[in-house]
């Protein structure tokens, strides 16, 4: 089963789930697909190698051939080329790679080159595989490393993939495909706002979903009554608890030494098992 | 040489805009004789790289110089491949503006005076 666990916004918890529910399990892949700030890693403590780096493709100019016409500059919608009377000026940190100025040239100016925009890791500890994308300082644009960290997927696993935050084109990739998503959200104003966001796209994409809420306890009940009117099931609380944060700190995953919290992770899974 | 100046507004009692590649309009004047035109800034609704954008916009109504609030490195590095002469960090009416252009009392920016995405909306 392929689990993909998600939040509308980074900071509720989405890791720490994520983390959790890897060591309880037997025979696990974890994908620590927020190459942005990939952190499960802290929990997991893999001896991490660098397997693969992700390139894409940008313009490169041969001044030569280019007569300054400024037909890619106009054609480029992320405005990644500007020319002047006298020079063309490429950033590639704007590129998206699209081709488009390629086939707008009509000197044959543009050739193509790599960049190199990520690379991705792998590592084992206590039955735990880990991979984790990482995108390069200064990259914007992390989709490729995403793709490229599910063609590794190996489905006769359980497979956790701990998703980028937000609900945007990152949050899509790591999600789609999956049999289910476990959506993590906290019990405030702003979390529901996040995960009414969350709920909406992963309902898109047809994969089935379930709730964890995380630091519950506040006596905040929306995110409870949003989740009943519109049936979706809450499959796990986790307390707001000195003692969870303080192992969180540490970098340790509850349920590593809190046999009862094993127990709710293997029950969780259970559960989700069941929904599908 | 004519002047572009990032406006708030499309006239000269507009004000200059702060964000240069963000700005709805750029006044483009002969100061010698304070005739204008209005040119539309497309950048204003890209996605990224609104101030490269602009600054091609700029190059390509051959404005010598510019008169803006905030310029970021991209835009500042087009526009002086072109040998625009760039003046960031003023604000106020863009008639006084033009004044104080005139008497030479604006100087002209050596850098960038924002860091990248300013101005940008998360
Ligand atoms: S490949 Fe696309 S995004 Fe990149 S510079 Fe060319 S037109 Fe712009
Ligand atoms: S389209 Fe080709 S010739 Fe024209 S400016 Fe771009 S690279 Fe140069």
């Amino acid at each position: 089963m392929i689990l993909s666990i998600a939040s509308g916004k980074g900071g509720t918890g989405k890791t720490t789930v994520a983390v959790n529910l890897a060591i309880s399990l037997e025979d696990v892949q974890l994908l620590d697909c927020d190459v942005e700030e990939p952190n499960a890693n802290i929990f997991v403590k893999a001896d991490l190698k660098r397997i693969e780096t992700i390139y894409r493709e940008v313009p490169d100019f041969d001044l030569e051939k280019c007569n300054l016409c400024g037909a890619c500059a106009d054609f480029c919608a992320y405005n990644a080329i500007a020319v002047t009377s006298k020079k063309l000026i490429f950033f590639p940190e704007l590129c998206h790679s699209c081709g488009g100025c390629g086939l707008v040239c009509r000197e044959n100016a543009i050739r193509w080159r790599r960049k190199e925009i990520g690379e991705i890791y792998r590592g084992c500890k206590d039955g735990i595989e880990i991979y984790q994308g990482k995108l390069k300082v200064g990259e914007s644009i992390p989709i490729p490393v995403i793709r490229r960290m599910k063609e590794l997927i190996d489905r006769s696993k359980n497979v956790i993939i701990d998703s980028p935050p937000g609900a945007g084109c990152p949050f899509i990739e790591s999600v789609k495909g999956s049999d289910f998503c476990l959506l993590v959200t906290e019990p405030t104003p702003f979390g529901l706002y996040d995960l009414k966001i969350a709920v909406e796209v992963v309902r898109k994409l047809k994969v089935p979903f379930g709730v964890v809420v995380n630091k519950d306890g506040g006596g905040y009940k929306e995110v409870d009554l949003f989740c009943r009117s519109e049936g979706i099931p809450i499959l796990l609380r986790i307390p707001h608890s000195e003692e969870i944060a303080r192992l969180y700190s540490l970098g340790v995953p509850f349920s590593s030494q809190k046999r009862r919290w094993k127990e709710e992770f293997e029950r969780l899974f259970e559960s989700i098992e069941d929904l599908r | 040489m004519k002047v572009a100046i990032s406006a708030t507004g499309n006239d000269l009692n507009a004000f200059v805009d702060p964000r240069f590649g963000r700005c709805p309009f750029f006044i483009l004047i002969d100061p010698e004789n304070m005739e204008y035109e209005v040119i539309r800034n497309e950048a204003s609704q890209s996605m990224g790289g609104a101030g490269i954008k602009a600054a091609q916009t700029v190059i390509k109504s051959g404005a010598g110089a510019v008169i803006t609030g905030n310029m970021g490195p991209n835009a500042f590095a087009v526009l002086k491949a072109e040998g625009v002469k760039i003046y960031a960090g003023v604000s106020g009416k863009i008639k006084d503006v033009i004044q104080q252009f005139k008497e030479g009392k604006l100087k002209e920016s050596e850098s960038a005076s924002v860091e990248r995405h300013f101005g940008m909306r998360k």
